[in-house]
């Protein structure tokens, strides 16, 4: 069986982890990081993702999308409270959300793709063959919409994706082959933009889901929006400069904030600097930690609800629980660990690196679909129950939340009027009594033979499968005959247009490898001038002048070039600057081997 | 050669005293390499995993008897040596027939186990299969809190209009809390009752009996039973509801 790798597709980073040798391994980029941030960013010269594409956020934030993750299956009026802190524009196309990038427009799950393509072409850089299928992680709380759109995602990067697995299950899996414990489990996931409870038991290899609860719009990005909205608040109040009109420097104060917030889990007060328009200076302040926790203190509390619900669901006590888990990068906040502690009366675990955990336990599943690993296995549970429209608007549950996945049930439904031909069937999720408190997912129309009231019979299945996505068929009991059913999704892609999609990925495909060749190219001619630079700065006097000018020459032509958009002459350039720099490396080299002989460093003798 | 019609009985046999019970497969047949199926989950022969009938209750799937204790230990592990015999997950290089299998299969297991796991549905559930109709709703209090339940529909009527700060608004809230102690102490006396019955209906299976004596007795329980699960039901959704107005 071809390999199959395990993928982390997160609000800020995503990551990709394969098992090598028994062990689940995440596989560094170029530079030997681990993690790809979740930016593209669309440049003159084609569409770039990751590290490269994060500088272009406070360059051009309009074509530059980031936290593309929640909107994942969504429509507009879902993100209508927070769609001012975006700094590009949202439409929304037969209740998808599409993201304006130039001239074109984007679902979601198609600028998703562009990361995972980004980790695909990593994986297959690092283990020198083809990757075609993966297990993709989700926040335990997505519903069906969230799921689909992440496995449409999938195809459109050309991945088959095997399996959708819940993060903070995988994460279990990942801590569990490591510890070999055994006992009830919390998982606490709380990253970039969600978060998850899980409660787990975990017995002889067996990974049993109990409960699972969560918020899929509560993450680290609301943090580092609080902190920010101090800051541009401040610099209205201390400088009568409104940040709002100016979106790259809003990106900054992000930014800011972020690693303000970062910098705060190790220490008590940092000082924050933003950089301000026209010239007007830069904008510092002090913040400390109990200032930040008071910020953040409300958002933390809003994670112990789902905590205590998942208890009750599991039928448990905080005591119970046997071991706490952190997941995910902002339980790296000392506040969040402190309440974690409190509610659950423990101390959390927090030895696996949070960053990593769900893709190496993604790695870990890859393996067991794969037949590798076949001592565990994972039984994980629907997080909203599932039910259907019916009389005056209210929602008769068909499948209950925590119900272990797969999971089916059937409903029987037959006519009220003679000659009747059709049922609409609406089809809910959520655990709100009303239909419209709860979340559509779809809707489709039973085909009936036309016979009196009451005589049709027609039995309808609906069965969530392993990845928690629902399947819906139908079989006429009078003849036996089955019906295929067109479920048309009230929040996601149809299927023609995951299709196009996936085409216009492949025509993009060839645009991309030279926009990915161009800013590589880039990236290293920067790395080679500043290095350059700097040796002319400390070793010049070691040789000739005609020597120094040639150097200089070929800088300034490499510099040239890098701002061009041909990858091929940045790489000629580069060659003439190493060709024209020798001399200077030579006689450095020399250098520090003569003072090495008398005992001194070069820079002890200018 | 005639398969012996004793060995075709045990195939198909669902109440097994001896202890092991064999997992009732939909057909004898294998629907892949068509030889007799023996082994317990899979074709002996040409290893196809096979499809449980939907025919068959959920004691049956597990492999217990119709009974209503259960050793919760036993049936947990059942339930994980059935889950690593049917799980999706092994079956990803599979054809996709027993793809179809393992997903089913999985969906049957794992409402079997969720039904049997608790005691409440595992006696509803018993009594559906036993009496044959459904567990009944009741929109009425049961006679004997007939008094109480409208009492208490008065208090939470008042309640829910009053001021809840002012001294009147205290008051009802902590005649309320009286009122939800007593209804879970109701619910708690019921459960107890529903156990000596769970013991009773045990016992008479396991005499076995055919007789006049034996069926009466069995329909009784059985009625029994059904009174108070409906009056469990009745009382603990006015309970929720309580909770609801004063949390």
């Amino acid at each position: 069986m071809a390999r199959i790798v395990g993928i982390d597709l997160g609000t800020t980073n995503s990551l990709v982890a394969y098992m090598k040798d028994g062990t689940p391994t995440v596989i560094p980029g170029r530079t030997g990081r681990t993690m790809v941030p979740s930016v593209v960013a669309m440049t003159d010269n084609g569409l770039i993702v990751g590290d490269p594409a994060k500088e272009h956020l406070t360059r051009s934030p309009e074509r530059t999308v980031y936290s593309v993750k929640r909107f994942m299956g969504k429509g507009l009026a879902d993100v209508q409270s927070e769609l001012a802190y975006f700094p590009y524009t949202l439409t929304e196309k037969g209740g998808v959300i599409r993201i304006q990038l130039g001239e074109k427009t984007y679902s979601p799950p198609q600028i998703s793709a562009m990361i995972l393509k980004e980790l695909k072409q990593r994986a297959e850089a690092h283990l020198g063959e083809s990757i075609t299928k993966a297990v993709i992680t989700v926040p335990a709380y997505f519903n069906d919409s969230q799921r689909q759109a992440t496995k449409d995602a999938g195809m459109i990067a050309g991945l088959e994706v095997l399996r959708i697995i819940n993060e903070p299950t995988a994460a279990s899996l990942a801590y569990g082959l490591q510890q070999r414990t055994q006992g009830t489990i919390a998982v606490y996931d709380l990253g970039g933009g969600t978060f998850d409870i899980s409660i787990l038991k975990l017995k002889d290899g067996i990974f049993e889901v109990l409960a699972t609860n969560g918020d899929t719009h509560l993450g680290g990005d609301d943090f580092d929006r609080l902190l920010a909205d101090v800051f541009i608040r401040e610099i209205r109040e201390r400088h009568s400069l409104d940040l709002t009109a100016y979106p790259d420097h809003m990106q900054a104060v992000r930014l800011e904030a972020e690693r303000t917030k970062i910098r705060l889990s190790d220490e008590l007060k940092t000082l924050a600097t933003i950089e301000l328009p026209d010239g007007k200076g830069a904008f510092t302040r002090e913040v400390t930690r109990d200032q930040l926790e008071a910020l953040a203190m409300a958002l933390v509390e809003r994670t112990l609800a789902p905590c205590r619900f998942a208890l009750k669901d599991a039928g448990l006590t905080p005591a119970g629980i046997d071991e706490v888990v952190l997941v995910g990068g902002s339980t790296r906040m000392p506040l969040v660990r402190r309440r974690v502690q409190e509610l659950f009366g423990k101390q959390p675990h927090c030895h696996l690196n949070p960053d990593e955990v769900v893709a190496l336990g993604a790695a870990v599943q890859a393996d067991i679909l794969s037949g590798g690993t076949t001592d565990m296995l994972l039984l994980d549970v629907t997080p909203l129950s599932l039910g259907i429209e019916t009389m005056g608007g209210v929602m008769s549950s068909l499948i209950r939340r925590n119900t272990t996945i797969p999971a089916s049930a059937k409903e029987l439904f037959t006519t009220y009027v003679d000659g009747q031909t059709g049922v609409d069937i609406h089809i809910l999720q959520g655990e709100r009594e009303l239909t419209k408190d709860n979340r559509s997912l779809a809707r489709f129309r039973l085909k009936v033979p036309p016979l009196p009231a009451g005589v049709p019979r027609i039995e309808v299945t609906f069965l969530i499968d392993a990845n928690g996505i629902l399947n819906v068929t139908a079989k006429d009991m009078r003849t036996g005959e089955s019906q295929s059913i067109d479920v048309k999704p009230s929040y996601g892609l149809s299927d023609q247009e995951v299709e196009r999609m996936i085409e216009d990925s492949f025509k993009f495909a060839a645009e991309d490898v030279g926009a990915r060749k161009l800013i590589e190219a880039r990236l290293d001619a920067g790395a080679l001038i500043t290095t350059t630079e700097k040796s002319l700065r400390d070793g010049s006097r070691l040789i000739a002048a005609d020597v120094v000018s040639a150097i200089r020459a070929a800088l300034s032509a490499l510099n040239t070039a890098k701002d061009g958009s041909d990858p091929k002459a940045i790489r000629a350039r580069m060659v003439e600057l190493e060709q024209a720099a020798k001399p200077l490396s030579v006689a450095m080299v020399d250098e520090s081997l003569k003072q090495a002989l008398h005992g001194k460093k070069v820079t002890e003798v200018t | 050669m005639p398969v012996p019609l004793e060995a075709v009985m045990d195939h198909t046999h669902t109440h097994n005293p001896s202890g092991r019970r064999e997992l009732q497969m939909a057909r004898s047949m294998c629907w892949h390499c068509s030889s007799e199926v023996t082994g317990e989950y899979f074709c002996e022969r040409c290893v196809k995993v096979q499809p449980v009938s939907k025919d068959v209750d959920y004691f049956t799937c597990l492999g217990f008897p119709r009974r209503l204790s259960i050793d919760q230990q036993r049936l947990e592990a059942k339930f994980y040596e059935m889950s690593r015999a049917f799980h999706p997950d092994f079956f990803q290089g599979k054809t996709p027939e027993e793809q179809t299998i393992s997903l089913a299969n999985s969906a049957l297991l794992n409402t079997a186990y969720r039904t049997l796991r608790d005691p409440i549905q595992r006696a509803e559930y018993l009594l559906d299969l036993e009496a044959g109709a459904v567990k009944e709703i009741r929109t009425t209090p049961p006679a004997d809190l007939f008094e109480e339940i409208l009492e208490l529909q008065d208090t939470l009527e008042e309640y829910r209009s009053a001021d809840r700060t002012s001294a009147a608004g205290q008051q009802l809230r902590t005649k309320l809390q009286d009122e939800q102690q007593t209804l879970e102490r109701r619910k708690t006396d019921m459960e107890t009752h529903l156990q000596r019955l769970f013991a009773e209906w045990d016992a008479l299976q396991d005499r076995g009996e055919a007789t006049d004596a034996a069926r009466a007795t069995r329909d009784k329980i059985l009625k029994q039973m059904r009174e108070i699960l409906s009056n469990r039901t009745y009382v603990k959704n006015i309970v929720n509801d309580l909770v609801a107005t004063i949390s």
